[in-house]
């Protein structure tokens, strides 16, 4: 392979190439023979490099220098300059500027943060940070003020489920895995977040982490554990970093380790890194990969209270579950389970994305409604569009309607709803988006995850993808639908884990509410939303101008027409890739199904 | 630091981390915060914090402490760094890349007058 010793990526993005960035790499190339500089220098081309208003935009290696808004005229220039003689052109560069928004802040409206408090306000790699803001004191009263039963009550009392998704209650999985006879006993966090757009559990580990470790301490102490996993994922590498050091700090002062806080508690920690499957959120094959084996999971029960780690009893959360638990016991039961509902109490964390207007990571109390999230919290729909559809859980989870927003955040009101609470992603979606292509995008990733031991989940999902795929592709059967719908409910019956039983749920969710969709792309060949490539069809319409915009940009040649003549678009060449619509300044180009 | 043997000891060490914390923050000392979590990283906070650092060194500044924090929930705004001056309001800013953290430090931790341009209003 040839060395380099600078790239310049060009963006080619529709908006770009609209600006002439086909003609800035032609330049550049050109530029490069002149100079002999055709072995040093690569040029490739590339999207999205976050300047396209301004383009052509290009981002040049190893400096990270961004260069926007020049012409092929002023190429020669900067070659020179900045090739030649190492030289930044500054009249190019990009330079970041803020968008001034009155609303944004650290805290958003109708947020309460109880896990993410420390998040972004301490030094996450100081423990005295940590411990200036009460960190620690909940272990230290434990400790010295409480029995294990009485931890286990209070943590029972504060209302406070599983925050992994399923929403088993805390205190009562404590509790039975105290009740296990046995001396040795484990304490593991589920720290393999995977939910795609999701990355709450990130923000903990890597902004507060000393929460999670003082959760499970405690957890370890009424539970009678005396070593702990953190099963946290490979793609975390910071998370993994600040955890090590975090407990490496914790150990240092007398936090983790023999007689803790000079009692006879001992107890430590380590953190076992994922290996990339998807399945390992799942408790038994989490379980199975620390002990180094398969990551696949395993019947239940036993569950693993009774026989998990080592074939010990484990006691397994989630991390936004350890992190509620100093709080808990600082602040009481009581004011942890004033914030909810009568079955869901405290708070939850949320990434919101999709079509929102301000994505990010949100922290709401139980009972809010799926409009004050939307709409209050993650400030409505983006570019005035209409509401659609949000799906909550994940993958696994289901998508929810207009007639849903009053929903109160709630683990029984979501599942009883057809979706569930599930990890907390939540995407949202606009009328552009197609549910059959979202359903075909979620099962795409189940069927890739599946870690095939169980039939019913290794075929299953695979047969429902295709059949999606075929409805996608304006090539759905009469009865397919039918089909799809009973697969669907196999799968979700036969299946051995969570993955299998919940994969269908985004088909299932979209078929009770927008089957219409669906029977549009098999009855009538169309794509309501139109996404779907095979199902629509770009024409251009009496108000094209012929200046030609499209016809240059077509890559596959497929608008012809004369300058100042309206265009044409031969449907049997057009790939359906949307360019000439990006680019077309006169919105001449339409888009039917 | 000795492991800590009982409870009197927690207390007396917290009461020590918070009077550090509190002696950060008083006038005449100046904070410097800089968000790095993953998405201040990937957004170039480790360019952003070599500039700050760089900057101190140059100007030999003294009464200014640099620190790091996680993710503030505004990836979107990455990499974003705060200035605490003395016992004042914290100040943050957003998208600071090497330069404009260079600027931050000259006009607001050494002049005194924050960046307009740059502030997050919070």
């Amino acid at each position: 392979m040839p060395f380099y010793r600078s790239h310049v990526l060009v963006c080619v993005d529709p908006e770009c190439l609209a600006k002439g960035a086909h003609d800035v790499v032609d330049a550049f190339q050109d530029e490069l023979v002149a100079q002999g500089l055709l072995d040093e220098i690569q040029v490739l081309e590339t999207s999205r490099i976050g300047g396209c208003s301004n383009g052509p935009e290009m981002m040049v290696y190893p400096e990270g220098v961004h260069y926007v808004g020049m012409t092929a005229d002023d190429v020669p220039f900067l070659v020179e300059e900045h090739f030649l003689k190492g030289r930044i052109v500054e009249k190019f560069r990009e330079v970041a500027k803020v968008v001034v928004d009155e609303e944004l802040g650290p805290l958003r409206p109708k947020e309460v943060r109880v896990v993410l408090r420390n998040c972004g306000e301490i030094d996450p790699m100081n423990i005295e940070d940590y411990l200036a803001v009460d960190g620690y004191q909940a272990l230290g009263k434990v400790i010295g003020e409480m029995t294990p039963e009485q931890v286990i009550d209070e943590v029972t009392k504060s209302g406070l489920r599983g925050r992994g998704g399923a929403g088993f209650p805390a205190g009562r999985k404590w509790g039975l895995t105290r009740q296990v006879p046995g001396d040795i006993k484990y304490m593991v966090c589920n720290a393999d977040e995977g939910d795609p757009g999701a990355f709450m559990n990130r923000r903990v580990l890597e902004g507060d982490p000393h929460s999670v470790i003082e959760g499970m301490i405690i957890g370890a102490y009424a539970v009678g554990a005396s070593y702990g996993y953190i099963y946290c994922r490979a793609e975390y590498p910071l998370a993994v970093e600040t955890l090590n050091v975090a407990i490496a700090q914790a150990r240092e002062f007398g936090f983790l380790g023999n007689n803790i806080l000079g009692t006879d508690f001992n107890f430590d920690l380590e953190v076992r890194v994922g290996a990339g499957a998807f399945v390992c959120g799942e408790e038994t094959a989490l379980m199975a990969s620390i002990m180094g084996q398969r990551g696949e999971p395993r019947p239940r029960p036993p569950f693993p209270s009774v026989k998990g780690v080592w074939g010990k009893p484990s006691n397994n959360n989630n991390v936004e579950t350890y992190a509620n638990v100093p709080q808990i016991i600082l602040k009481g039961a009581n004011w942890y389970a004033s914030m909810g509902t009568e079955r869901s109490k405290g708070t939850k964390t949320f990434a919101v994305g999709g079509n929102v207007a301000k994505p990010g990571l949100i922290e709401v109390p139980m009972g809010i409604t799926l409009r004050e999230i939307i709409f209050d919290v993650a400030g409505g729909i983006k570019d005035g569009r209409q509401y659609k559809a949000v799906q909550t859980g994940g993958p696994m989870g289901g998508c929810l309607t207009a007639e849903h927003l009053d929903l109160p955040l709630d683990y029984e009101a979501l599942a009883e709803a057809g979706s569930m609470m599930g990890s907390g992603g939540l995407v949202v979606m606009d009328e552009t988006s197609c549910m059959v292509d979202i359903a075909r995008f979620f099962m795409d990733f189940t069927q890739a995850e599946s870690c095939g031991k169980c039939t019913p989940c290794r075929v299953g999902t695979r047969r429902i993808l295709e059949l999606l795929q075929k409805i996608c592709d304006g090539k759905g059967e009469r009865g397919d639908i039918e089909k799809l719908e009973d697969l669907c409910h196999e799968v979700a019956k036969n299946s051995l884990c969570g993955l299998g039983q919940g994969a269908p749920n985004p088909v299932l969710s979209t078929l009770k509410h927008f089957r219409h969709e669906y029977e549009a792309h098999v009855y009538e060949k169309r794509c309501p939303a139109k996404v779907c490539r095979p199902l629509i069809r770009f024409e251009i319409e009496q108000s094209c101008t012929g200046c030609m915009v499209c016809a240059r940009n077509c890559p596959v040649e497929a608008i012809s027409g004369e300058r100042r003549q309206i265009h044409h678009i031969d449907v049997n060449k057009c790939i359906r890739c949307g360019i000439c619509v990006q680019v077309c300044n006169f919105n001449a180009v339409s888009v039917s199904s | 630091m000795p492991a800590i043997k009982s409870l009197e000891e927690l207390k007396r060490v917290r009461e020590e981390a918070l009077a550090k914390k509190q002696l950060k923050a008083t006038p005449g000392n100046v904070q410097v915060i800089v968000a790095m979590g993953t998405c201040g990283i990937a957004a170039g906070a480790r360019d952003t914090m070599k500039s700050v650092l760089n900057f101190i060194e140059a100007e030999n500044l003294s009464g200014v402490t640099v620190t790091q924090t996680g993710c503030m929930g505004m990836c979107e705004q990455e990499p974003i760094i705060q200035v605490v001056m003395g016992d004042q309001p914290k100040v943050t800013y957003g998208k600071v890349n090497a330069e404009v953290a260079a600027q931050i430090m000259k006009q607001h931790v050494q002049g005194g007058s924050p960046l307009k341009d740059h502030v997050l209003p919070i």
